[in-house]
């Protein structure tokens, strides 16, 4: 098939319209396709067409405009608010993964596929990590050892504990 | 001074020419995004602690164990720099366009004496981590990244996540804050119809394929850069090992392609390759695109051993010293776009003949 409108190159481009329940076909090849007024939405992207854009619009998958500003919380830190990055596509600082955590998640998964980070941990941060996670395991022994009323290894625990988070300060 | 060396010399590591499958992958590079703690990101900086940011993170480049590591690393502030030196960083690959854009904000660039390894400092995150080195070398510029990575680590409080990693400003970085991307040239895969096809199934698999200058330009002269989409989720061994062996099949393709064309036709892949380098070596005004393109075909014709008399490695810095901010350094001053391709013209004769 010829392009309809210059009639020398081979359409490339197809397009069927309805407006008011008129059918209305259009068959052209590239060049004139760009030229077309209906087509220059499908054919050329926004200038100002960027990655930031795109997530906004995978934002839970709700319009923005349809989202109360004043119902998402703004980060303590920053003072961002949910509504705020979804226009921008970017956060304002790392506090606000913890500030957005409920609708971050499914965010993350629409666009990395899951939610869990496997790779590499920060030595320093990574080592205050596991003696955070150590602390929680020796607290809940505590607890236990107390309802055991195993007072003497209680207060092992209690001391040990103490030293652990005297470190981490 | 190693940012004045890259300002003066055009010449940079990645067009070495040299390494595993040099004449189809150009160049490999690793990038990694990491954030300070307690500090607002940079698109919501005020001065104050951008300039706190720019200090740390400056104290953190320029300690002694780095100099020990980083072979002549050299710190910069983006203010002490013109925005035509940022342009030949950028067209160098050694910063990204949009940190040049932003010429006046409190940022820097830290540099090691081969350019292999560039840091940028309060770009989109508070640090990028840049290696980049010559033909397919992805694990080696992981390995030498993650190294800097350590040292870095050990000097400033990180923002971590047990859950998310490490955390960026843009959710699409998040977790490792790995970027890893492979610039190849792929004519015989371009020549094919079936290109976009290709590229559409790479997209499916989880990697972008873009043009020379990264997000949103247009692939010139055959040239193409393969990265990973996802950066949550898998380790960063796992990355760069699919990115790999995705660019190794593509390899295989290209080669493929290219047999095809010396079987279907050695007379029109000769005529393709020798027109070009007629023109290149006798035009004396030709446009950054019409050189890219027959930059292209003599890539190819001296890939296939039809060419001999050229070098890989002049071909690579061909890419770089035709562009605008190179032609202008070695003019010595502004010149209009006809004296730029005037003096394109002249540079190329002089590389190739």
């Amino acid at each position: 098939m010829l392009c309809q409108e210059c009639q020398k190159k081979p359409a490339t481009v197809h397009l069927t319209q309805i407006v008011n329940n008129t059918k209305k076909e259009l068959h052209l090849c590239h060049e004139c396709a760009q030229n077309h007024q209906e087509l220059s939405i499908s054919l050329n992207l926004d200038p100002g067409f960027s990655i930031h854009k795109l997530l906004a619009g995978m934002l839970d998958g709700a319009p923005l405009q349809q989202m109360n500003a004043a119902a998402s919380p703004e980060c303590p830190q920053c003072g961002l608010n949910f509504t705020q990055f979804g226009e921008i596509g970017r956060f304002g600082c790392s506090n606000c993964y913890n500030t957005f955590d409920d609708r971050l998640k499914p965010l993350l998964r629409r666009v990395q596929g899951t939610t869990q980070h496997t790779g590499k941990v920060p030595k320093r941060a990574g080592g205050k990590l596991g003696v955070k996670r150590e602390i929680d395991k020796l607290k809940a022994q505590l607890q236990q050892a107390v309802q055991d009323e195993a007072y003497e290894r209680a207060a092992e625990l209690r001391d040990k504990i103490r030293d652990m988070e005297n470190k981490l300060q | 001074m190693s940012i004045e060396n890259a300002l003066s010399d055009p010449y940079t590591k990645w067009m070495e020419g040299k390494g595993p499958y040099a004449s189809i992958v150009i160049s490999s590079r690793v990038r990694l995004a990491r954030n300070l703690n307690k500090f607002n990101f940079p698109h919501l900086h005020d001065e104050q602690s951008s300039r706190e940011v720019l200090r740390l993170a400056k104290d953190a480049l320029t300690s002694e164990e780095m100099r020990q590591q980083v072979e002549g690393i050299d710190f910069s502030q983006t203010k002490d720099l013109s925005s035509h030196d940022l342009m030949l960083l950028v067209e160098k690959h050694l910063i990204s366009p949009q940190f040049a854009e932003n010429e006046a904000a409190e940022s820097g660039i830290a540099l090691s004496e081969d350019e292999a390894i560039s840091v940028m400092v309060n770009e989109e995150d508070h640090l990028r981590l840049q290696v980049l080195l010559p033909a397919l070398q992805l694990k080696e510029a992981w390995s030498m990244a993650s190294q800097v990575d350590d040292l870095l680590e050990s000097k400033l409080d990180y923002a971590f996540d047990e859950q998310y990693g490490y955390l960026t400003c843009c959710p699409t970085n998040v977790g490792t804050g790995l970027r890893a991307s492979v610039m190849m040239h792929l004519p015989a895969i371009a020549m094919t119809n079936q290109a976009n096809r290709f590229f559409m199934s790479l997209s499916k698999l989880g990697f972008t394929v873009r043009g020379l200058y990264g997000e949103g330009t247009q692939a010139k002269g055959n040239l193409f850069q393969i990265s990973n989409q996802v950066t949550l989720g898998h380790s960063e061994e796992e990355i760069i090992a699919n990115l790999g062996s995705v660019c190794i099949q593509i390899i295989e393709q290209e080669e493929q392609m290219r047999d095809k064309l010396r079987k279907d036709g050695l007379a029109r892949l000769e005529d393709l390759v020798f027109r070009s380098y007629g023109i290149l070596t006798n035009a004396y005004i030709i446009s950054s695109e019409e050189a890219m393109a027959h930059l292209s075909n003599v890539r190819l014709g001296l890939d296939m051993g039809l060419l001999r008399d050229v070098q890989n490695r002049k071909l690579n810095e061909l890419l770089v010293v035709i562009r605008p901010a190179f032609l202008r350094k070695l003019a010595g001053k502004e010149i209009d776009a006809f004296n730029r391709d005037f003096k394109r013209a002249e540079l190329i004769r002089g590389t190739l003949s």
